[in-house]
């Protein structure tokens, strides 16, 4: 059983987006997806500044086992990234939902969210 | 083939130690047990131990078993000495490509041959029908399991945890192997490090794990398995060779014993292949940069029109960076160039290993 924040939005290529006081939204990928992916070897942020539609590749996280596309999950500007995960990959492993948030986005379009999923609905999506 | 995946003796010992099982060649085989980073480490530093009882053991008997295997395999079995030695070579088909790579032990009721387990039933129907020219027997020991335990202090744990083998274990050499009662212990491995393959009954394995994990062996996945032999630049069958590769385009020249007439199965084809010029040949590639090199993407060369190709990379784990094995064209020089998720990205070629005894050795 991987764990799963009640107070986070998902969507079923495994990112989580949690919502911040200010607007903009940290992103980042699941407990599931890095026990999925094994061990994090290298991970690639998108540049500060770019804007991304929902779906578009953002990034990506490479383990020992497979590389692996980040996607952005909303539309919206990368206000800034976690550059500590090229130095300290491994944190994707051990702390998917804290220390290894891969970026923040400023959303142009936050009704995007509602269509996203809750713990509970991507919970029954990894079949768990 | 199975639809349900195997279990070997020691499946509840995985649970145990919550190793993350996954179907491997039609066996339940654990992938990591938590990290396989953590696990390729260890083997490096300390010592780490394999479930690797899904190979196949046979052992073959009958006078003729000697010309049997000289004419089934590469190397040549004048070259085990005494008994307990070990000889390291392939198998191949007549067009010269690679039915399996394989190890043979001189024993004293005649030689014990261990192949993959991923070939196994098209190994024993081959090794069957060459037998029926030669007064042998094949037996396959589907009674033994088998623990690799490998890293700079394996065989000092495996004596302390078992003072009975502690004698064999100080007298054998490297790439040698006895039998202790009805165990055999063998001072062999596929991690570039010392240590040891022991062969024991079935019902023997559990404990003997347990006793290692109280030793302070660690359980070790084939994830780590697989990082580990590609740092210590030993091939993988079905990836750096198989039945449509001959040996000497991947790596295995060196098992070829040529010296006199013998006529091993294969010998004619690499020959021919020879004398017309050997056209690829297995290097390494090191990228020091980011990103990851994996089996099956393309290998640009200046120095040739044709392309090679990735047959294993990974991360190293000791190196901090990619290394990969891949067949190139002969003329390959320093550097090539592969596409990594679109990207054109130049590699330095090396001389393999990459890794032995925990350090670096290419250039």
């Amino acid at each position: 059983m991987s764990h799963i924040p009640a107070d986070l939005k998902f969507n079923a290529s495994h990112e989580w987006v949690r919502v911040n006081a200010d607007g903009s939204v940290t992103v980042g990928i699941t407990d599931h997806a890095q026990e999925a992916l094994g061990d994090v070897v290298f991970v690639e942020l998108p540049a500060v500044g770019r804007v991304l539609a929902s779906g578009d590749a953002a990034g990506v996280v490479e383990s020992v086992k497979a590389a692996s596309d980040v996607y952005s999950p909303l539309d919206g500007e990368v206000l800034e990234i976690n550059a500590a995960l090229e130095s300290a990959p491994e944190s994707v492993n051990t702390d998917p939902y804290g220390a290894a948030w891969f970026f923040r986005l400023q959303p142009s379009n936050p009704a995007q969210l509602e269509a996203m999923l809750s713990a509970e609905a991507y919970a029954q999506e990894i079949g768990e | 083939m199975t639809a349900t995946p195997q279990h070997t003796p020691l499946y509840a010992e995985h649970l145990a130690a919550g190793g993350k099982i996954v179907d491997f060649a039609g066996w339940a085989l654990p992938i990591h047990y938590g990290s396989q980073l953590k696990e390729h480490e260890t083997v490096r530093a300390d010592a780490g131990m394999f479930d690797v009882s899904h190979m196949t053991v046979i052992d073959l008997t009958g006078t003729d078993s000697p010309a049997y295997l000289q004419r089934l395999i590469t190397n040549d079995v004048r070259k085990l000495g005494f008994v307990g030695k070990a000889l390291y070579a392939g198998m191949l088909n007549a067009a010269g490509g690679v039915v399996d790579d394989l190890i043979v032990y001189l024993t004293d009721w005649g030689y014990r041959v261990v192949v993959n387990a991923a070939t196994r039933e098209k190994d024993l129907a081959w090794m069957r029908q060459v037998a029926a020219d030669f007064a042998v027997t094949l037996t396959v020991r589907d009674d033994l399991s088998m623990l690799a335990i490998q890293g700079p202090h394996a065989r000092a744990k495996v004596a302390a945890a078992r003072p009975a083998l502690a004698d064999t274990i100080n007298s054998l050499k490297v790439f040698q192997g006895l039998p202790v009662g009805a165990w055999f212990v063998a001072r062999t491995g596929y991690t570039g490090e010392d240590g040891l393959e022991i062969m024991l009954p079935d019902a023997d394995a559990p404990a003997f794990w347990r006793d290692l994990v109280a030793a302070g062996v660690a359980p070790t996945g084939l994830g780590a398995r697989d990082t580990l032999r590609l740092e210590a630049g030993m091939n993988l069958y079905g990836h750096d060779m198989d039945d449509s590769i001959s040996p000497l385009a991947a790596g295995m020249g060196w098992t070829v014993a040529w010296d006199g007439e013998r006529d091993f199965i294969g010998r004619a084809a690499l020959e021919a292949e020879r004398a017309a010029g050997v056209s690829m040949k297995q290097v390494g590639l090191v990228l020091e940069g980011r990103g990851v090199l994996r089996e099956g993407m393309a290998v640009q060369v200046a120095e040739a029109a044709e392309a090679g190709v990735i047959t294993s990379g990974t991360f190293s784990p000791t190196l901090k960076h990619s290394i990969a094995i891949a067949r190139v064209p002969s003329s390959t020089g320093d550097t090539a160039q592969v596409d990594l998720r679109g990207t054109l990205t130049t590699v330095r070629v090396v001389k393999l290993p990459f890794v032995r005894h925990g350090q670096k050795v290419f250039a």
